[in-house]
């Protein structure tokens, strides 16, 4: 006729907007944690894709060139250096050497870029091996260059998002007021490919009327012993070489440490809900001390008092904890945007994965924090005794 | 729970003392009393005379400082010995129904909710479709999807009997059950327990203070600083 779970759900429907904070309070700690899980999962795979996606493992460029494209764009390209091309044929003949590509970075102010102008960054690469080195890359559009002096780019997805561009249009390389056919517009990587325009190698040096390069990538033999590789490069004059494992290494020893400040977060946003739990509970069961007395004198035992009230409880995690997730899962992408702009170092792609089996897990964790933050209350409860409560209205 | 004689609830020397603070209390002062299965028996008295304090002690609401109590021939409470908040659960629910003058109703469940309550705990056989049968024998067909908070005192109190006879007790107490009601609505729930003592044989204790009521009952009994004066 009615169940126990109807009497401890309606009893919350009692104080609507108590029953409200709290379950707003639930909801967010398990945002909070659930984002912040799915964090620690999706960092590390965004990395390790992000560097897979290099296509290479090993960069080498001049002492002192900025080797990312984010940073050389900060800096205008104004701390390029260059290193002879020549170069390339000393490193390829190596045992441990799979492919070897050349690249020219340049970067050019376009004033019509954005609010009061931006940099463009442009990438002059091999026509020949460098789609080789980038196997995993899709076309939206078009394909790669028809030969390696044509005037010709290639754009990433933001790239040509960003300018509306389409296979066929014309674009104007800034400052140099060189114009190039666009021929081929890729797919989203979900890294900094996006954002770059590939021109052949020597279209590149044409314009920019530098015969030299800025980077080789260099993409290591699987089993080789890269360290090996990496002590001989080091021997060539004036060059750096850039691992991607330390890289990789480096960046998560940083990344630790905003891990830590996002765990205090959570489990601090949990604490305060928790005793947001523990709070409402109590105090529904102190308003009800005659309401609980008359049930004991209908019959109902401690325990069963003590399962009405821990039923609440869980109604009330479990429901919270259910919406929090739910917010979790559409609003990851905004839980990323957050996420980097606390992060020294952000990957491309998707830094928040949450999948089903961790949604579970954390619905797991809080109803099982939330069922003990109910067991104080739900035994207070059960210990009412009839008399005392209906006396204690005079 | 009958014994050959018909006694329900035999009482003999029942204290009850309170302290407050260093001072003792002595609200119940060796009460002897013995009520017979379908008698219905009225308490008055002043306020502060004990009344509560001995309906709660026949009604094992409560344990006595001393003295004795038996229901159906089994001794409940005897021997300064007292019964764990589970046996007395225990023999609550299967004996005793209970009314209060606050009806003490869940504002958010319904009528027919509240009625249903007790069954949620402990569901004694043949308490099948006593929900809707009580709530027409009292009148209050027309209310069941109805809340607390959408009807009459004189109704709520009707409510809260239909939820003291769901599991079929035996005996029903009343602690002022018109107390919080005007004189019709009084004399109707009167009416309602003297049918009830009649037709149905229910044994009813009930405490009032108002002489009316009292007499609806075979047997009235006054009660004086703790003590029964019966005429
Ligand atoms: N829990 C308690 N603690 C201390 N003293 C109590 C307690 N309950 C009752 N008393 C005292 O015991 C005496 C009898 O109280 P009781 O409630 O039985 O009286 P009553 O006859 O029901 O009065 P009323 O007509 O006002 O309901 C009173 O003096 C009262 O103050
Ligand atoms: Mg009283």
């Amino acid at each position: 006729m009615i169940s126990r779970f109807q009497i401890a759900y309606k009893n919350l429907l009692r104080k609507k907007a108590r029953t409200l904070l709290t379950l707003v309070g639930i909801m967010l700690s398990s945002w909070v944690l659930v984002s912040l899980l799915g964090f620690n999962r999706g960092y590390e795979a965004a990395l390790n894709r992000d560097i897979d996606n290099m296509g290479y493992q090993l960069m080498v460029m001049a002492k002192g060139c900025p080797y990312e494209a984010a940073t050389m764009m900060l800096q205008g390209g104004t701390g390029l250096r260059y290193i002879e091309q020549s170069m390339v044929d000393s490193i390829v003949h190596r045992s441990e050497v799979d492919k070897v590509t050349p690249i020219l970075m340049q970067a050019f102010f376009d004033p019509d870029k954005g609010d009061g102008g931006g940099i463009a960054g442009y990438f002059g690469v091999d026509a020949e091996t460098f789609p080789t080195m980038k196997p995993f890359f899709r076309f939206r559009q078009g394909g790669w260059f028809h030969d390696e002096q044509a005037a010709e780019a290639v754009m990433g997805y933001e790239a040509a998002e960003l300018e509306q561009r389409e296979v066929g249009d014309k674009i104007l390389v800034p400052e140099k007021n060189v114009q190039l056919k666009v021929v081929g517009i890729l797919e989203r990587t979900g890294t900094q490919d996006d954002g770059t325009i590939f021109v052949p190698l020597k279209t590149l040096q044409k314009i920019s009327g530098i015969d030299k390069i800025t980077t080789i990538g260099i993409k290591v033999k699987k089993d080789a012993d890269s360290a090996k590789l990496e002590a001989a490069l080091y021997q060539l004059p004036d060059v750096q070489v850039v691992s991607f494992t330390q890289v990789k290494q480096t960046i998560m020893k940083l990344v630790a440490t905003a891990r830590v400040m996002v765990l205090s977060i959570a489990i601090i946003a949990m604490l305060i809900a928790m005793a947001g739990v523990v709070n409402t509970i109590l105090m529904s069961v102190l308003e009800r001390l005659q309401e609980i007395g008359i049930l004991k004198t209908m019959g109902a035992m401690p325990g069963d008092i003590f399962i009405l009230v821990w039923t609440e409880t869980l109604i009330l995690c479990s429901s919270g904890g259910v919406a929090g997730i739910g917010l979790a899962f559409v609003f990851a992408r905004l839980s990323d945007i957050l996420v980097r702009r606390v992060l020294p170092y952000a990957p491309g792609g998707e830094l928040v994965a949450i999948d089903l089996k961790l949604a579970l897990l954390t619905l797991a964790v809080i109803v099982v924090v939330g069922l003990l933050s109910g067991i104080y209350p739900a035994w207070k409860a059960g210990r009412v005794r009839p008399l005392e409560s209906i006396r204690s209205e005079g | 729970m009958t014994t050959g004689n018909g006694v329900s609830l035999a009482a003999r020397g029942l204290t009850r003392v309170y302290r407050r603070g260093s001072e003792d209390i002595r609200a119940l002062d060796g009460v002897s009393l013995q009520i017979r299965r379908g008698e219905f028996v009225s308490f008055m008295g002043t306020s502060g005379s004990g009344k509560t304090t001995l309906v709660n002690l026949l009604g094992c609401l409560d344990n006595p400082t001393s003295g004795e109590l038996e229901l159906a021939g089994r001794s409940i409470f005897g021997g300064g010995r007292a019964l764990s908040e589970r046996e007395l659960t225990r023999i609550r629910r299967e004996v005793f129904g209970y009314i209060f003058q606050n009806f003490y109703l869940i504002p958010t469940l319904t009528v027919r909710e509240n009625v249903a309550l007790p069954l949620a705990f402990y569901r004694k056989p043949g308490s099948e479709g006593e929900v809707e049968r009580l709530l027409r024998l009292l009148g209050m067909e027309h209310r069941l999807d109805h809340l607390p908070g959408q009807i009459s005192g004189g109704e709520m109190q009707r409510v809260a009997i239909a939820r003291a006879l769901v599991n079929r007790p035996e005996i029903l107490l009343a602690d002022e059950p018109t107390g919080n009601l005007d004189t019709q609505r009084s004399a109707e729930i009167g009416e309602i327990l003297q049918d009830l003592n009649r037709s149905a044989g229910l044994t009813i204790v009930m405490v009032t203070h108002n002489p009316g009521l009292a007499r609806l009952g075979g047997r009235l009994i006054e009660m004086r600083d703790g003590r029964l004066h019966e005429g």
